[in-house]
């Protein structure tokens, strides 16, 4: 897959020169790119999904995969173990409830740093190889912390029954500033602003902007010269170190900010709903935000985050489907054609989703090698000529100087 | 004429095969010196043993005061010894100036630099330096093109800008017109005469088109069955008995 993946993003580059970012443009693009996600409750109302925990979902996968991407979509490094930080991520920020206070800050810091100690340490040994092997090793890896969190670390992580806040968890810093005694199981707040429970919209907020942060600091990496170093590796790692470049560090660099950024994320969740489970370490979880990264475009900045609103998105939709509501729709057919339509499409729906998933993934991936992103590009360029051409209708020259696609 | 590069007694065997067996070479400050040979004479191993790719069995390659044996490929690169293959290697999927600019960046910065959240279009003095090198070697107007989209020739010219771009006191040529048209072989000779005349760089060719080593060269080394058979200037060399033995089992060249 890696590397039908490599050609196919090639084959999406544009040959013909194209002017580079420039400051301007990308501080208006990641204007944007705030508002826009600012003002989801507003424009997801049309869709009916512009309640707040889709909303943190997107935030929060939004996050991993902007962090994924820095190191697939840069470095063409495949890892099929991120879930494994989403996990340490969500257990220390548990742990610091726990602990130490049920202010969100020291968790998303906790979160943040072990991510990236776990990234560090797993980066180390499954960065000897390339390819393939890396990705299997980072497999292992997860697979690894998976199983540990279900076995022998149970006095950490509470195995199946997953870690979860208790009134009675001593929460030094919290008694230390006499901010306890409340009756029922506390929630975690900003500085004495409670994020969940009753909430509203204040948590969705909260992991927004955490979100648009990562966005912006993703904007930077990508222009910067550490950006186009792991661009580098990506492309030819041969030159790179005829270039008096040393690849490894880089690679090790981007790996450990990417977990850093997935530690992020799983503190979210545990900001978000306190509790962390080893399911949330499991290798499906490390697919996911793969097939987000690639469905929206890998290597591009907006990709990975509309990737992550699309796969949640048909989630939330199909999985609310069942066969009486199919039924309903196919009554106006015959009944024994309905029924035979509906036997049909209800295995793509319900728990079934995952069919449709996959075919859209597909589709995709043989179609729009570059994503969402390469459609939509696509569709202006497309919108573009078709106004250009309405205008000048008559002369012919116009519409010889556009080549054919 | 001091030495910049000394090989002495270099052996390197494959199993049985011996593939290169006592091989002293000098290569002196600012000469153009050519290694040629019959296939399988051991030029493609010498060279790797010069960049740190294999390392001999026996012997010392010396540049510059320094031991190039047990160095990295970028360790060597970062002592002053930048290499053009066979067959260009640049950034294929990124654009002509990223390309120059990172081998720019490169020799600025060292090895490895975290620098993640200043942007490279405002670094004036990496991205002026990488148009300059653009611009010395007729690139400029292409510089944002996707270089995978080149021609031989061009993508060629793309790897010595960015080799040139670091100053390296010593250039290795791996063949550097292989699979070109003769135009393009004619224009890349004419480029690396150029470059030597006005940058005084070393470089070290290997090279089958005999056409491009006695347009280039300023001292030959034959090598035949790991060995250096004889040395000298072109001319001595045309003439030599050794060569055309070694090269056409006898024949006249």
């Amino acid at each position: 897959m890696n590397a039908a993946i490599a050609t196919a993003s090639s084959k999406a580059q544009p040959h013909a020169g194209e002017a580079p970012p420039n400051k301007g443009a990308d501080l208006r693009n990641f204007a944007i790119f705030a508002v826009a996600i600012l003002s989801m409750p507003l424009w997801l109302q049309p869709l009916g999904v512009a309640y707040p925990a889709f909303m943190q979902k997107i935030a929060i996968f939004g996050t991993l995969a902007i962090g994924f991407n820095l190191l697939f979509g840069l470095t063409g490094y495949l890892s099929f173990g991120h879930a494994a930080f989403l996990g340490v991520g969500s257990y220390a920020a548990v742990w610091s409830f726990k602990l130490l206070s049920m202010n969100a800050v020291p968790a998303l810091i906790f979160g943040t740093l072990f991510g990236g100690l776990f990234a560090l340490a797993i980066g180390f040994i499954s960065l000897r190889r390339t390819g393939i092997y890396f990705s299997i090793l980072t497999l292992a890896f997860a697979q690894m912390a998976y199983n540990l969190a279900y076995s022998v670390l149970t006095p950490i992580t509470n195995g199946e029954t997953a870690l979860q806040v208790v009134k009675d968890d001593p929460r030094v810093l919290d008694a230390m500033f006499g901010a306890v005694g409340t009756s029922s199981a506390p929630v975690p707040n900003l500085f004495g602003m409670a994020l969940t429970g009753d909430a509203g919209l204040i948590g969705f907020y909260f992991c927004a902007l955490l979100m648009i942060g990562a966005f912006y600091i993703s904007m930077r990496i990508f222009r910067s010269p550490f950006g186009m170093m792991l661009r580098a590796i990506k492309t030819n790692q041969q030159r790179m170190r005829f270039t008096g470049l040393n690849p490894r560090p880089y690679a090790l660099a981007v790996f450990v900010v990417s977990g850093m950024y997935a530690g992020l994320a799983g503190s979210m969740m545990a900001v978000v709903d306190p509790l962390a489970g080893a399911e949330r370490m499991q290798w499906t979880a490390s697919g996911e935000v793969v097939l987000m990264t690639i469905l929206g475009g890998s290597g591009t900045l907006i990709g990975p985050v509309l990737g992550a609103g699309a796969i949640k998105y048909f989630e939330v939709k199909l999985v609310e489907y069942n066969k009486t509501k199919l039924g309903e729709i196919f009554s106006f057919l015959p009944d024994s054609i309905s029924d035979a339509v509906v036997s049909v499409s209800s295995l793509f729906v319900g728990g079934g989703w995952h069919l449709t998933l996959g075919l859209i993934f597909m589709l995709v991936v043989i179609f729009l090698p570059g994503g969402i992103v390469q459609g939509l590009g696509k569709l202006t360029s497309w919108v573009r000529r078709r106004t250009s051409s309405s205008n000048s209708a008559s002369s012919k020259s116009a519409d010889a100087s556009q080549p054919a696609e | 004429m001091s030495a910049l590069l000394t090989i002495t007694d270099v052996n390197k065997s494959f199993g049985g095969l011996k593939a290169l067996s006592e091989v002293n070479l000098s290569v002196e400050q600012g000469s153009v010196h050519a290694i040629i040979g019959p296939n399988g004479a051991g030029k493609s191993t010498l060279l790797n043993v010069l960049i740190g790719k294999l390392i001999p069995d026996t012997g010392a390659v010396m540049f510059d005061g320094v031991s190039l044996l047990g160095l990295q490929p970028h360790e060597i690169n970062q002592v002053g010894v930048s290499r053009v293959f066979q067959t260009p290697e640049i950034f294929g999927e990124l654009s002509l100036i990223h390309n120059v600019i990172i081998s720019t960046l490169a020799s600025r910065d060292g090895a490895f630099n975290l620098a993640f959240w200043n942007r490279v279009d405002e670094d004036a003095e990496i991205t002026d330096k990488a148009e300059e090198l653009l611009a010395d070697v007729g690139l400029l107007e292409k510089k944002d093109m996707i270089s995978s989209s080149l021609s031989r020739g061009d993508k060629r010219r793309l790897e010595l800008a960015m080799c040139l771009v670091q100053q390296p006191k010593l250039l290795l040529l791996d063949e550097p017109t292989a699979g070109m048209s003769r135009a393009d072989t004619n224009s890349t000779i004419d480029l690396l005469k150029r470059i030597g005349e006005e940058r005084g760089i070393t470089k070290v060719i290997i090279e089958h088109d005999m056409h491009v080593v006695f347009s280039l060269a300023q001292k030959i080394t034959v090598l035949a069955q790991g060995t250096p058979i004889c040395e000298g200037k072109p001319e001595e060399i045309k003439g030599d008995p050794r060569v055309q033995e070694a090269y056409l089992g006898g024949a006249h060249l």
